[in-house]
């Protein structure tokens, strides 16, 4: 905990550090007659996150720790295992919605989740992967004629196109 | 190049035919098979927003396309997001662009890799006025009063507009060369806010479209001094145009359709007959004159040209060459 | 005499077959809209806009009203339930709406909120029918100066200094201060922090890409990890009786209900704040001068009162302006202008004279669609319960699965998934670490707001600072403000607090 902490405290800088250097493209001063230049909010709110997360850095630092909160972890590797798979899941799901479509990459990953994760019946498991998908298509792009991405699936979707529309 | 140069002489010819002819006489070859993207430059609820999206009502309501045409905000970066967009999607026959003049001024003011060149014109729907006003309570009637109380307050005068590098700030930007004079420019982000701003007294003048300051003027709130227009406009017949007051100053605010690069030619045909159809629809002319907008259709390479001309003409203003 | 007179003709208008037909079904849809994470009320309205020209324009003004009024009711119903919000209107009702939900006490707050909605509608369109016409110039006073001191009251009222740890507090005020200059600079024209050059942060992050990205996905990872992924998730039930009991329970919100009412009228008739400073507002102030403060946060059940009748009251005085005036306080406002224009009404100073029928018809159809709203709602709560049984992990998966396609639906962009999926993450890492992640949320919902407001009113003022101060309008919120900020502050020194770590259950907000 203590380390996650610090760790945490110390991204927190380097991504402050990270916006500060990109508003400098813009002016960070007060620019007479006009008030604060283009790059002063985000330049200054910046610097006001940098210096909080260098005074939790070095309030984390000069704690001094029992021995039985020394040994408390950030995560459980159980809990690590779960979060992980669900996380990787979650990525691979978006990746795949560029290249394969939204409605290959849902099902895939309701099957995945599950299945895999819920442990839940093959039966369950593929209703719930194949139904989910035609009710969002009939809400999103049928009712609210809001079209998800297809990818390559694209051209497979033009009958449905036609009959709906 | 031949080819490209064939096909839009192909187009050219045949966009004169459609002009000339009963729309409905001619049917393009092509048709679309999955629902059109309408991407529009600008955020939702914007003026340019609400005039593609009226233009939508119009298709859909006379029923003019086989598949819906569906509407898509991109209007981050002053359009820089959705000329991007377009750009990717080269030679994609489903997606149209609703244009305002970030279509020229965006790839002038910044460098996003776009070349508006390449874009394939499909029609100009209309051009919007500017006008300029100042609150009904001021003192202030004619052009001369207003260039000498600009010149008394000595930089403070407040003339308020849309965001920096839009179609407001370089009407003001011209006003400023043309009288010798300095405003102290105040954004806002869209026209409606600068017109109540005007009217509620927080800034000094306005170059408001007709359309954003009617009702104030109507209410007898606020005053047009002179309009940047060649002739007068119809619902202000008593405000004189800049060009008779002696100032060559001219602006418009163009409302056009795009294709990607690359647009199929025989797609492009099948845009132009569509919006060809929606501009002689009954409503768009009814509304287009309530609105004081100019409604002269253009499409195809006349179009083409014309971008080109106004991109030119831009680039001076910015002071680009 | 003459105004009831109006009011009769507009409700013969409004309680016609077809009409009564439209405000039903505008009201559905709009419940189920809103009830959708990342969809709210303007999506409604710009989607179903062009269908309106199928009736007359009377009743396509009436559909659409009644469309505004059911997304409103429903944002609160992915707030409560899956502690999403659906609308930045109803950041507010997460922080106690979800500790309810989660103490199987959905129903509840699922009843609070409709209830409160219909009391805040109602009270709001008595108000706008009274007063529409002399209220609208208030609405002029207004510039960028008082705009920016309302901002800033309204901030303050919710983030008063005390309670969580302060450092971690600031840090997330100032990051989600942040994110929120992303994209373009209205000001100078010029792109900022675009990282990576991906064009997708042209239009900046949206503040519904957090809000899925934190409290949904990072949700779910939370709640992996503290239920091992088995756990039932609540066992929440409802029947026609609780329904009742539910009603009953709420007189003792009454007082929080007229607060939240006029509080949420009049921030709701400026055209730049609407309706989500208001809900915050008023949630600061029921926590502000509740007997049990140290409640709120925990489930208390004014605390989702207080913004869900505020947003309501003020969904319905932000019509004010837009039809007074002509200018629209939200953008789902701005859609309702365009469609009036489209039937050829010309909104503004005029509108009231030149065409009463159609006004006194839209007044008139608030009026039903509130009472609509609250039926629909109320019937279809035992639905909304019900979900909440499913297996936590299919519902987890459910969840994700809304995530992903709410969070592109709105600008219909990959780019604003990818940033929810690192919103989750980093968002299930900071409130691990107990940073508290509403004062993020917030901050980038109200901070492109307070920055241009700021800046506006200095380039105005030729940088003179002093604009603030001088103007008696935003030197009374200003002086308000300092006083919300110090308060909390003066508590926790009077009754000094020691510095407690805080409970791992606690960080539900």
């Amino acid at each position: 905990m203590h380390r996650a902490e610090m760790i945490m405290a110390i991204a927190l800088m380097a991504l402050s550090s990270v916006f500060m250097i990109m508003a400098t493209d813009l002016p960070i001063g007060w620019v007479r007659g006009s008030g604060p230049g283009g790059g002063a909010f985000p330049f200054w709110l910046s610097a006001i996150m940098f210096v909080s997360a260098a005074f939790i850095l070095i309030r984390e630092l000069r704690k001094r720790l029992t021995r039985q909160q020394a040994l408390r972890h950030f995560i459980d590797s159980v809990a690590l295992l779960d979060i992980g798979l669900v996380v990787g899941a979650l990525l691979i799901t978006i990746g795949l919605m560029h290249v394969v479509g939204t409605y290959i990459a849902l099902p895939l990953f309701l099957a995945f989740y599950l299945r895999v994760m819920g442990q839940h019946g093959w039966l369950l498991t593929a209703a719930i992967a194949l139904i989910t998908p035609v009710v969002v298509f009939l809400f999103f792009e049928v009712t609210l004629r809001i079209l998800l991405p297809k990818g390559i699936t694209e051209p497979l979707f033009y009958p449905l196109y036609a009959f709906f529309f | 190049m031949l080819t490209s140069l064939r096909t839009q002489a192909a187009a050219a010819a045949c966009a004169l035919a459609v002009a000339v002819t009963a729309p409905s006489a001619q049917a393009a070859d092509w048709e679309p098979h999955k629902p059109i993207e309408m991407v529009i430059m600008a955020g939702q609820g914007g003026g340019a927003d609400r005039l593609a999206r009226f233009f939508q009502s119009l298709i859909q309501k006379h029923d003019l396309t086989n598949m819906p045409v569906l509407p898509v905000n991109k209007g981050g970066g002053s359009g820089a997001e959705a000329l991007r967009y377009m750009k990717d999607n080269a030679g994609d026959a489903h997606k149209v662009m609703a244009t305002l003049n970030s279509y020229y001024t965006t790839p002038l003011r910044q460098d996003i890799g776009v070349d508006i060149e390449t874009f394939t014109p499909i029609a100009r729907m209309a051009v919007d006025t500017f006008v300029l006003w100042v609150n009904a309570d001021s003192d202030i009637h004619t052009l001369d009063e207003f260039v000498t109380a600009v010149k008394e307050a000595d930089g403070s005068w407040k003339m308020g507009g849309t965001g920096t590098g839009q179609e407001d700030s370089l009407v003001t930007a011209m006003l400023e060369q043309e009288f010798g004079i300095k405003f102290t420019y105040v954004p806002f982000d869209g026209g409606g806010t600068v017109a109540k701003n005007l009217v509620g007294g927080h800034i000094d003048s306005t170059v408001n479209n007709p359309s954003e300051q009617l009702p104030f003027f109507r209410a007898g709130k606020s005053r047009p001094i002179a309009t940047f227009t060649e002739a007068r406009l119809e619902p202000l017949p008593d405000v004189p145009t800049m060009t008779e007051l002696g100032h060559d100053l001219t602006y418009g605010m163009q409302r056009s359709f795009v294709g990607a690069p690359g647009m199929p030619a025989d797609a492009q045909q099948y845009y132009i007959d569509l919006f060809t159809k929606v501009s002689e629809s009954e409503e768009w002319q009814e509304y287009a004159a309530s609105e004081a907008l100019d409604t002269k259709l253009l499409t195809g390479d006349a179009l083409q040209e014309y971008f080109l001309k106004e991109r030119a003409t831009h680039a001076k203003i910015l002071g680009i060459n | 005499m003459e105004m009831l007179a109006h009011l009769a003709d507009g409700f013969a208008l409004s309680l016609s077959p077809l009409n009564l037909m439209v405000i039903t079904l505008g009201v559905t849809i709009g419940l189920f809209v809103g009830a959708m994470p990342g969809l709210g009320s303007v999506n409604g309205v710009a989607i179903l806009l062009p269908l309106t020209f199928l009736v007359p324009p009377a009743s396509a003004i009436m559909f659409l009203g009644a469309l505004y009024y059911g997304a409103m009711y429903g944002g609160a119903i992915s707030s409560i339930l899956l502690g999403i919000p659906g609308a930045s209107t109803a950041v507010a009702t997460t922080f106690d709406g979800r500790p309810m939900a989660q103490q199987g006490k959905a129903g509840l707050a699922l009843i609070a909120a409709a209830v409160g909605s219909f009391v805040g509608g109602t009270i709001s369109v008595i108000l706008f029918t009274l007063f529409a016409q002399p209220l609208a110039d208030i609405a002029l006073a207004f510039g960028p100066a008082e705009e920016f001191a309302l901002v800033l009251l309204a901030f303050t009222t919710f983030v008063g200094l005390g309670g969580d740890d302060v450092a971690k507090t600031i840090v997330m005020i100032a990051f989600g201060l942040v994110l929120s200059t992303v994209g373009l600079d209205l000001i100078s024209g010029q792109p900022r922090l675009i990282f990576f050059d991906l064009p997708g942060f042209y239009s900046g992050i949206s503040f519904l890409v957090l809000a899925i990205g934190v409290y949904g996905i990072g949700e779910i990872l939370w709640t992996l990890e503290t239920t091992r992924g088995r756990a039932q998730v609540m066992t929440a039930r409802i029947g026609v009786k609780d329904l009742w009991t539910g009603i009953k329970l709420l007189r003792h919100s009454l007082r929080t209900m007229t607060v939240g009412s006029l509080l949420g009228f009049f921030v709701g008739l400026l055209p730049a704040a609407g309706a989500t400073p208001a809900s915050l507002m008023s949630y600061g102030m029921a926590k502000t001068f509740s007997k049990k403060p140290e409640t709120f946060g925990k489930g208390a059940i004014d605390g989702v009162v207080a913004p869900e009748t505020a947003n309501n009251a003020a969904s319905t005085g932000s019509l004010m302006p837009m039809l007074t005036l002509g200018i629209p306080g939200s953008p789902t406002t701005a859609l309702l202008l365009g469609g009036m224009v489209m039937w050829g009404l010309m909104p503004g100073p005029m509108l009231f004279i030149e065409e009463p029928d159609f006004v006194w018809g839209l007044i008139s159809s608030l009026y039903t669609a509130n009472a609509f709203a609250v039926i629909v709602n109320l019937a279809l709560i035992p639905l909304f319960v019900y979900a909440l049984r499913m297996p936590l992990s299919i519902l987890a998966a459910m969840v994700i699965v809304l995530c992903i396609v709410g969070g592109y639906a709105p600008d219909q962009r990959l780019h604003d998934v990818w940033l929810i999926a690192a919103f989750g993450i980093g968002g299930y890492l900071l409130r691990k670490l107990h940073y508290p992640l509403a004062p993020l949320v917030l901050a980038l919902v109200l901070g492109p707001l307070m920055e241009k407001a700021f800046r506006q009113a200095l380039i105005a003022a030729q940088g003179d600072a002093m604009t603030f101060i001088e103007r008696p309008l935003s030197a009374t919120f200003l002086v308000v403000a300092g006083l919300f900020l110090l308060l909390p502050l003066a508590q926790a020194i009077r009754h000094r607090k020691t510095p407690t770590e805080p409970a791992n259950g606690s960080a539900g907000a």
